[in-house]
């Protein structure tokens, strides 16, 4: 029991202290830039805590943030790596923007229920390819995804384009009509965009909890990821286990771009995802890879997004600064464990020396 | 003599073992000195601290009476060290040549001269009568060239002193006597070897001295002549051993596997199996010997369906199980023992209580609708672990913390722990010390007298000598001789193992 | 038929060359780091950062000495990630991912500060100029082709040769490779298995530095954010197709070049399909090809994406 705590201690520390070395980077690089960095940091939190709105709107990038996270988590514990999830959410949003707009007469709650199993469909599919062409061919899945997302960019300008079949005639931005009122999902808090998709994407952190550690299919998901080859020997068939996970996590990624066409944009536009799918490998990391985890650290970068704007706004940093700050976290996350056994290395050869 | 290598008090820590304690070595110029002692008994670790590849945490070396600090292997080629590994040092996609000269490349120019090199090579390999192809590629050569291509290596460093990790575990005994000539031709050119061995029989047969240890620590250093291979016996476990195991009679019974004409390929897609037929029967353990590398692996795999076959049939009581997947395999009953556990038996970074199920995880009584369920997995587990005696007795670690024997137990306790028919057992005592290969052959012993088939693969022809009932050889991916373990010899056996007749 | 020989015109086949250039740096920076058994996918990042940091450079001390500040800042991101690789033991597809949304978003913390009023974008920069080379341009037909490119190119398609012969003619290539197969052989000769993936992943890092210059400085005239594209993933891919060797990866190249070549020559020459479909073709291609054309599983360098562990 100690060494269970001992070691959940040592993770907590670990996450705080990537997260403090990030920001104290972000702090020299500002100060080295010219830039005020207690102005900038100081707006950053008034941005996203200072106001309702701030606060709404820090919550409402917590949303798409946990669905990517869930997506790229999924994906890892089979030991592959989601890099397509910003094609999938962009996949994702196309499909329940079009099914959104086109579907009239239903009511809300079945509209807002096909639309986002559509969007899921879609960023299902997206996920679909590269697992094939890893299980089959053993084409890496992180070439294969890229390939993909940039497949999905150039699809979805295609589609609100001048000619594009989704393009609103009535309007001359390059976007999509918008959706019927039933396709909307409800706000929650009046005044703001916060939406109900934030329940909705703590209440399938835990169901993802559940099926990977609590299901056969998820036992089955992480022994592959943790040996193939073992799992291999163990009768679980292998290639289907890489595509079945690559698939969950192409419809994760595809709810939470539905859900952010439905929750806050109501209509399709080419690069409506600011980069969640990006962030999500970083809040991913941050949250230790656990379902549970990644709504802490989804919430930490909704903050970041939201009080960056207001950093741009009052400062004069470019809202960028988070994909500094996110690759720092990364780069300390994936610094961590090794750097971690290393420490612990030393200090039992210290406690073995003392005991011979 | 004069001593040509001296270690003193030679202290080296692993995370969670102390791999040498004080270790005392002196090694005269011009001898031929064994390192005894079992798997884990820190032989190996010492000359990797004499080679440069480990640093030692405290003790001394002596070079020719010179103290010497080896920050890697560099420095010790630089001082005359040579050492033929284990596991060979050598990459496969590489050619001979390109192997002999990493590190101490010719060059002219920018370019590698590798003319030059291949008649260095050939100059060399006439010498010693090594008998090496300079241009060929490794991975198109026999075993045998390849430790020869090993023992090059060093010549071509022009090594002084060559340390042999264990050089006789994947040679026939035809080859092992080849190898004792050459280094005895060695010798009588003035190198000093030091041969490293858990063998009692090679000690006796090739060393002039023999430093016998023991976890961790030197127990003493002997003339050979002036021993006998039940001392260093005692002297390397610590108690009395015996060589044989208990083989319990049991009736054989019906027929349970046959195998027929069986064709498959191996990871390269070249034929490894050129028609196979065996049968093996209710408490009989039928054992596979043979050099590594003649399809022992493909035929493992196949039984356990991790590899297809092109032609052929196997089936199981008569019933035709060709193909069939390995999760197929298991529910009919097949258990395996991977020759590789910690590649293929278990997934180092699960619980004891998730690998204790591995390969049930869809079956009664684990399975709960698409739940798994955890709580009588863990009950499960906590018998298992008990009755298999694994330790630590703690089901929520991780499988990669344990001992290699351990690890061994759980794959055991996993595979033997239900109905089974069949057997699979391939090297199941790789890597582990005599107590638990005691434990090992115990429990493949119980299995014959439970009356189930075994079907044993091992490259140790000492183990499937005393296990079997009967004795298969293999020789490039055919059955080429049926023995009866009494009524044979090693030799015998050896002889058909490199592909000679009887 | 008129359309298909209007997209078929000479300049087709000089903008293949051009469109080459930047993929087959990225291709050939991979063959160096994944034949020394580092997985290094940060190729796009460290392109990124090149090209930021050679229109930065250009901007201020002119075109070549921005190319070698690309070059030069390329290095330091593959240093950084030899570094997180060899050193540090991380998982090399983590290192590499932080380098890669690092780069997305450095450059425009930058890019204001040194010029007031932009924002993901530099003003437009100095930039190196064709060459006309005197015998080669008179050839008929193949001259105009091959005889009036950009210097850079000229430099990409030389260095095909030059690291075939470094990878499979020196001391250090047959080290960089033997660390790649069985970097613990390697190290029992006595040869210094990090220092070898530090050198190779380092170059990798100076030639999609390269890649990135050229970019910024040579194909287009400014910094744009995200400007690679994807090309350092192709250039992977295209690594990969030509089984880890330069000139296997400088075809593979070529035909994800002539691609989009096509696609471009295609869009101008007003084929109605729209052009953001037509954009899609390389990647479609780069798929399609790995797929397809590899057939069986492509094997690469054993040790490939593994840490070494000494002990």
């Amino acid at each position: 029991m100690s060494r269970n705590i001992n070691e959940s201690v040592l993770t907590a520390f670990k996450v705080l202290v990537a997260i403090f070395l990030a920001f104290l980077f972000g702090y020299i690089v500002l100060y080295i830039m010219g830039y005020d960095p207690v102005v900038a940091y100081g707006s950053l939190i008034k941005g996203a805590f200072g106001s309702k709105r701030g606060f709404a709107e820090t919550l409402i990038s917590t949303t798409p943030l946990i669905f990517g996270s869930l997506g790229f988590i999924l994906a890892f514990q089979c030991g592959l790596f989601n890099m397509g999830l910003e094609g999938q959410i962009a996949i994702g949003g196309i499909v329940a923007a079009y099914l959104g707009y086109t579907i009239p007469g239903l009511p809300p709650f079945i509209h807002i229920t096909i639309c986002i199993i559509g969007a899921a469909a879609g960023g299902a599919l997206w996920g679909l390819g590269p697992g094939f062409l890893k299980a089959r061919f053993g084409i890496h899945e992180v070439i294969g995804t890229i390939m993909m997302n940039y497949i999905a960019f150039d699809v979805s300008s295609y589609l609100v384009s001048t000619h594009g079949p989704m393009k609103d005639r009535l309007t001359d931005m390059p976007a999509s009509p918008f959706i019927h009122d039933s396709a909307k999902i409800i706000r929650i808090w009046k005044g703001t965009r916060l939406h109900w998709g934030i329940f909705l994407a703590i209440f399938f952190s835990f169901v993802v909890w559940f099926l990977l550690f609590r299901t056969r299919i998820g036992y089955k998901l992480r022994a592959v990821g943790k040996n193939q080859f073992a799992a291999e020997a163990g009768g679980i068939n292998v290639p289907r286990y890489m595509i079945l996970a690559m698939v969950l996590s192409g419809l994760f990624g595809g709810i939470a771009g539905g859900v952010e066409i439905l929750g806050i944009h109501y209509r399709l536009f080419a690069a409506f995802s600011p980069g969640y799918g990006w962030d999500a490998i970083a809040v991913s990391l941050l949250g230790l890879l656990s379902p549970i985890g990644i709504i802490g650290s989804a919430f930490l970068f909704g903050f970041l997004r939201s009080g960056s704007i207001l950093m741009q706004a009052i400062a004069g940093v470019s809202k960028d600064m988070i994909s500094v700050i996110t690759g720092v976290i990364i780069f300390f996350m994936g610094m961590s464990d090794p750097v971690g056994n290393f420490i612990k290395d030393k200090l039992l050869r210290k406690l073995y020396g003392n005991s011979v | 003599m004069p001593s040509i290598i001296r270690m003193e008090n030679i202290v080296k820590r692993f995370p969670s073992v102390l791999a040498n304690d004080h270790v005392n070595l002196e090694v005269e110029e011009g001898e031929i000195h064994c390192l005894l002692g079992e798997n884990g008994a820190g032989k190996s670790t010492l000359m990797n601290i004499l080679y440069g590849l480990y640093s030692h945490d405290s003790g001394k070396i002596l070079i020719r009476d010179r103290e010497v600090r080896f920050r890697g292997p560099a420095d010790a080629i630089a001082n005359g060290i040579g050492m033929v590994h284990q596991d060979f040092m050598l990459i496969p996609v590489f050619t001979v040549v390109e192997n002999l000269i990493l590190g101490a490349e010719p060059v002219k120019g920018f370019s590698l001269d590798l003319e030059k090199a291949r008649e260095e090579i050939a100059n060399l390999s006439e010498k010693y009568k090594l008998d090496v192809e300079p241009t060929a590629y490794i991975e198109n050569i026999s075993v045998g060239m390849q430790q020869r291509v090993e023992i090059l290596k060093l010549l071509y460093r022009g090594a002084e002193i060559m340390i042999f990790d264990e050089p006789t575990s994947i040679l026939t005994p035809q080859e092992v006597d080849e190898l004792y000539k050459i280094m005895n031709f060695l010798r009588e050119n003035g190198k000093t070897i030091i041969f490293i061995t858990h063998k009692l029989k090679e000690v006796m047969e090739i060393s002039d001295r023999v430093t016998v240890l023991r976890d961790g620590r030197v127990i003493d250093t002997i003339d050979t002549s002036s021993t006998n291979p039940h001392e260093l016996a005692r002297m390397m476990v610590g108690r009395e051993v015996l060589f044989r195991v208990e083989k319990p009679s049991v009736r054989i019974g019906k027929r349970v596997l046959k195998i027929e004409n069986l064709h498959a390929r191996n990871q390269r897609g070249l034929p490894a199996l050129n028609g196979v037929s065996l049968d093996v029967a209710e408490g009989e353990v039928v054992g596979i010997a043979g050099i590594d590398g003649n399809g022992q692996t493909e035929l493992v795999e196949v039984l356990s369906g991790l590899r297809k076959i092109d032609r052929g049939k196997i089936s199981l009581y008569d019933r035709d199980i060709t193909n069939f997947t390995p999760k197929e395999l298991i529910d009919m009953g097949i258990a395996h023992i991977p020759e590789d556990r910690r590649l293929r038996g278990l997934i180092l970074d699960f619980h004891l209580y998730e690998n204790l199920i591995l390969g049930f995880q869809d079956n009664k009584p684990f399975r709960r609708g698409v739940i798994l369920d955890l709580k009588r997995v863990k009950e499960w587990s906590s018998e298992l672990v008990e009755d298999f005696d694994i330790r630590p007795r703690d089901i929520d670690v991780n499988a990669g913390s344990l001992s290699g024997g351990n690890q061994q137990k759980v794959v055991i306790a996993r595979e033997f722990s239900r109905n089974i028919k069949l057997l699979v057992a391939s090297q199941p005592s790789r890597g582990l010390d005599v107590g638990a290969t005691e434990f090992v052959h115990n429990q493949i012993m119980r299995v014959k007298a439970e009356g189930k088939a075994v079907l044993l693969v091992s490259l140790e022809l000492s183990e499937v000598m005393n296990l079997s009932d009967r004795i298969l050889v293999i020789y490039e991916g055919k059955i080429q001789a049926e023995f009866d373990p009494k009524k044979t010899t090693e030799s015998e056996i050896g002889l058909v193992m490199a592909g000679g007749h009887v | 038929m008129g359309i298909l020989f209007n997209i078929l015109n000479l300049a087709i086949f000089t903008s293949t060359l051009r469109i080459t250039t930047p993929i087959l740096f990225a291709a050939l920076g991979g063959c160096m780091t994944e034949r020394s058994g580092v997985i290094n996918i940060g190729l796009e990042g460290m392109m990124l950062m090149g090209a930021f940091a050679a229109a930065v450079g250009s901007y201020f001390w002119g075109p070549w000495l921005g190319v070698l500040f690309g070059i030069f800042v390329g290095g330091i991101m593959g240093l950084l990630h030899a570094f997180m690789s060899v050193t540090v033991k991380a998982n090399q597809i983590i290192s590499a991912t932080a380098i890669n949304i690092f780069a997305l978003g450095f450059p425009n913390l930058i890019v204001p500060v040194l010029w007031k009023g932009h924002y993901a974008m530099t003003p437009v920069v100095p930039v190196i100029k064709s060459i006309q080379i005197p015998v080669i341009a008179d050839i008929p037909v193949l001259g105009p082709i091959i005889g009036n490119l950009n210097p850079i190119v000229y430099i990409a398609f030389l260095l095909v040769p030059v690291v075939h012969y470094v990878l499979f003619k020196t001391r250090l290539g047959l080290r960089i490779r033997a660390v790649g197969e069985h970097p613990k052989a390697a190290d029992t000769v006595g040869i210094n298995v990090a220092l070898m993936r530090y050198i190779a992943v380092t170059v990798s890092g100076l030639l999609a530095g390269f890649g990135g210059a050229f970019l910024s400085v040579a194909y287009q005239s400014q910094f744009s954010q995200a400007m690679t594209a994807g090309r350092g993933f192709i250039g992977l891919a295209a690594m990969i197709f030509g089984r880890w060797r330069p000139f296997g990866a400088l075809v593979a190249c070529l035909i994800f070049a002539f691609a989009d070549a096509f696609q471009a020559s295609a869009q101008a020459a007003g084929v109605p399909i729209p052009p953001d479909l037509l954009l899609t073709l390389p990647y479609l291609l780069t798929l399609i090809a790995l797929a397809g054309l590899i057939g069986k599983k492509a094997v690469g360098p054993a040790a490939n994406g593994k840490p070494y562990f000494k002990d």
